[in-house]
């Protein structure tokens, strides 16, 4: 149902009733760590190119979730799922090999959220019982599409980010026990006119202020409605920009609800500059991390609201500036 | 940021960005010198101590001499490459590992690197000079131009 401009509320509060994060090498040294389902040593997994094996985070991640939910793929109605490579390859083949009827979906970063907040609708709207939804991103693959190629020495400013190798999905159901999605709000396209790849902090959180703010404006709540309020991949720079720029649009957010997925998963210690990135970031850290705190019942309701800065590298050597996007989910327990 | 593409922006895109770089960390430029100058300085040295190598054990001369340690630089460089550590030593240094030759090498045997998975002629054959292929057109174009300019002068009775 339509609430204010841009925002849904889920009436049967769809539940989550299953979901798994797959990580790679260095997600395995950061912060997180014990709350993947799987963390793989080599960012191969045995397979000829960084396309196969981001194909093959997503397919793990894919089948553990509905394991965990108890579920036979034969059960799921509907998968959504989208990523960074061209064409969403890695979502499409995995859909092949998971035979369930399979909408793909781009939103850069922002595809994980983008996914559950379209599944909670299609399972709230009883169109389906089940539905299925995931995203990934690797590191090398990224580098590859989007900057230069992996081994290439170019010096990166401290305000880049690290694309986070890994996939997360989760089971959207109808019935069932788990975290619930009571509420969604989808991101308008802001654009600032900043044109630096190498700043997708800065890029992005004007569109991660703007969907908070339509957030609290629609639903009519403030921010103590809310044990954790976390942005996507916004990093360092990002984040502390979105911090301060919703402090001076009024919106006063306590420091220690308002986190970020970017930095929450590595290490202080770790070379990754600003923090992660990449669909893999927002989707692990909440379908891993995030939703087992909420399962543990360290948190009660949280906010989830995934950036995703829609540039590809031709729009960025034509000079163009980066337009970003970030929509908001609402789960609790 | 350059004045005209400030221009294009409307007020708030300004106001924005200049809160926004208010907040975000600055390229530590003196230090990224320094080691600029120590890894340039270390590749150059090594470069000059293989020259002398040739020169003493071979029967090379300053002039000949060249060839071999261009290609003893470039074969450490792509083995360094290959094993993945030559983009470690660029974080660290910056323009002193991307300026010399061994830099040059490093473009072509990461491109190639990444493209193997599309095969032979389209991936390594079609993408190894992705980001050296500009170097390559641009330097010979200078090289063209200031030739031209030489052979001016020359005829003309100049130097």
């Amino acid at each position: 149902m339509l609430q204010g401009h841009q925002s849904w509320i889920f009436k049967s509060k769809p539940v989550i009733i299953g979901s798994a994060a797959i990580g790679g090498p260095f997600e395995a040294q950061g912060n997180l760590a014990k709350d993947f389902d799987l963390l793989h040593g080599d960012i191969w997994l045995g397979q000829d190119s960084y396309e196969q094996a981001e194909k093959k985070f997503l397919e793990q991640a894919c089948e553990t979730a509905i394991k965990k939910a108890g579920l036979k793929k034969e059960d799921v109605q509907f998968f959504l799922s989208g990523d960074l490579i061209n064409q969403i390859i890695p979502s499409s083949f995995t859909a092949r090999t998971l035979a369930v009827p399979f909408l793909g979906i781009y939103g850069a970063c922002s595809s994980s959220i983008e996914g559950l907040s379209l599944a909670s609708m299609i399972v709230d709207s009883g169109f389906a019982q089940n539905a299925l939804v995931g995203t990934s991103s690797h590191n090398a693959a990224s580098e590859k599409q989007y900057r230069y190629p992996t081994e290439y020495g170019a010096q990166k400013p401290p305000t880049a980010q690290w694309t986070v190798t890994g996939a997360g999905a989760a089971v959207v159901a109808q019935q069932g026990q788990g975290p619930r999605v009571v509420s969604a709000t989808i991101g308008r396209v802001i654009d600032m006119g900043l044109s630096d790849p190498f700043n997708m902090g800065a890029a992005m959180a004007p569109a991660a202020v703007d969907t908070i703010e339509a957030h609290f404006r629609d639903l009519n709540i403030d921010p103590s409605h809310y044990d954790l309020i976390a942005t996507g991949d916004l990093g360092k720079v990002g984040h502390r920009i979105a911090g301060d720029l919703l402090t001076k649009h009024g919106l006063n957010i306590p420091v220690e609800k308002l986190t970020d997925c970017g930095i929450l998963m590595y290490k202080e210690d770790q070379p990754v500059f600003a923090g992660g990135s990449g669909c893999a970031c927002v989707a692990t850290t909440t379908f891993g991390h995030l939703l087992n705190r909420m399962r543990r019942r360290e948190l009660k309701r949280m906010l989830i609201i995934a950036t995703g800065a829609l540039l590809s590298p031709m729009s960025y050597q034509q000079k163009e500036t980066i337009p970003c996007v970030a929509h908001a989910v609402a789960i609790e327990v | 940021m350059s004045s005209i593409k400030r221009k294009n922006l409307t007020p708030v895109q300004q106001q924005y960005q200049d809160f926004a770089r208010a907040r975000e960390p600055q390229r530590p430029i003196i230090r990224n010198c320094i080691r600029a100058f120590i890894t340039g300085g270390t590749i150059c040295t090594l470069g000059q101590g293989i020259q002398l190598f040739f020169m003493t054990y071979f029967n090379f001369d300053e002039k000949t001499a060249g060839d071999p340690t261009v290609a003893v630089l470039i074969l450490i460089s792509v083995t360094l490459t290959s094993l993945g550590l030559y983009d470690h030593i660029a974080q660290w240094g910056g323009a002193g590992s991307a300026v010399p030759v061994t830099g040059f090498a490093n473009t072509i045997a990461s491109a190639s690197l990444d493209h193997k998975s599309e095969g032979l002629v389209l991936g390594v054959g079609g993408n190894m000079f992705k980001i050296a292929g500009p170097v390559i057109v641009f330097g010979v174009f200078s090289a063209f131009i200031v030739a031209i300019i030489s052979v001016i002068i020359t005829s003309l009775g100049g130097v």
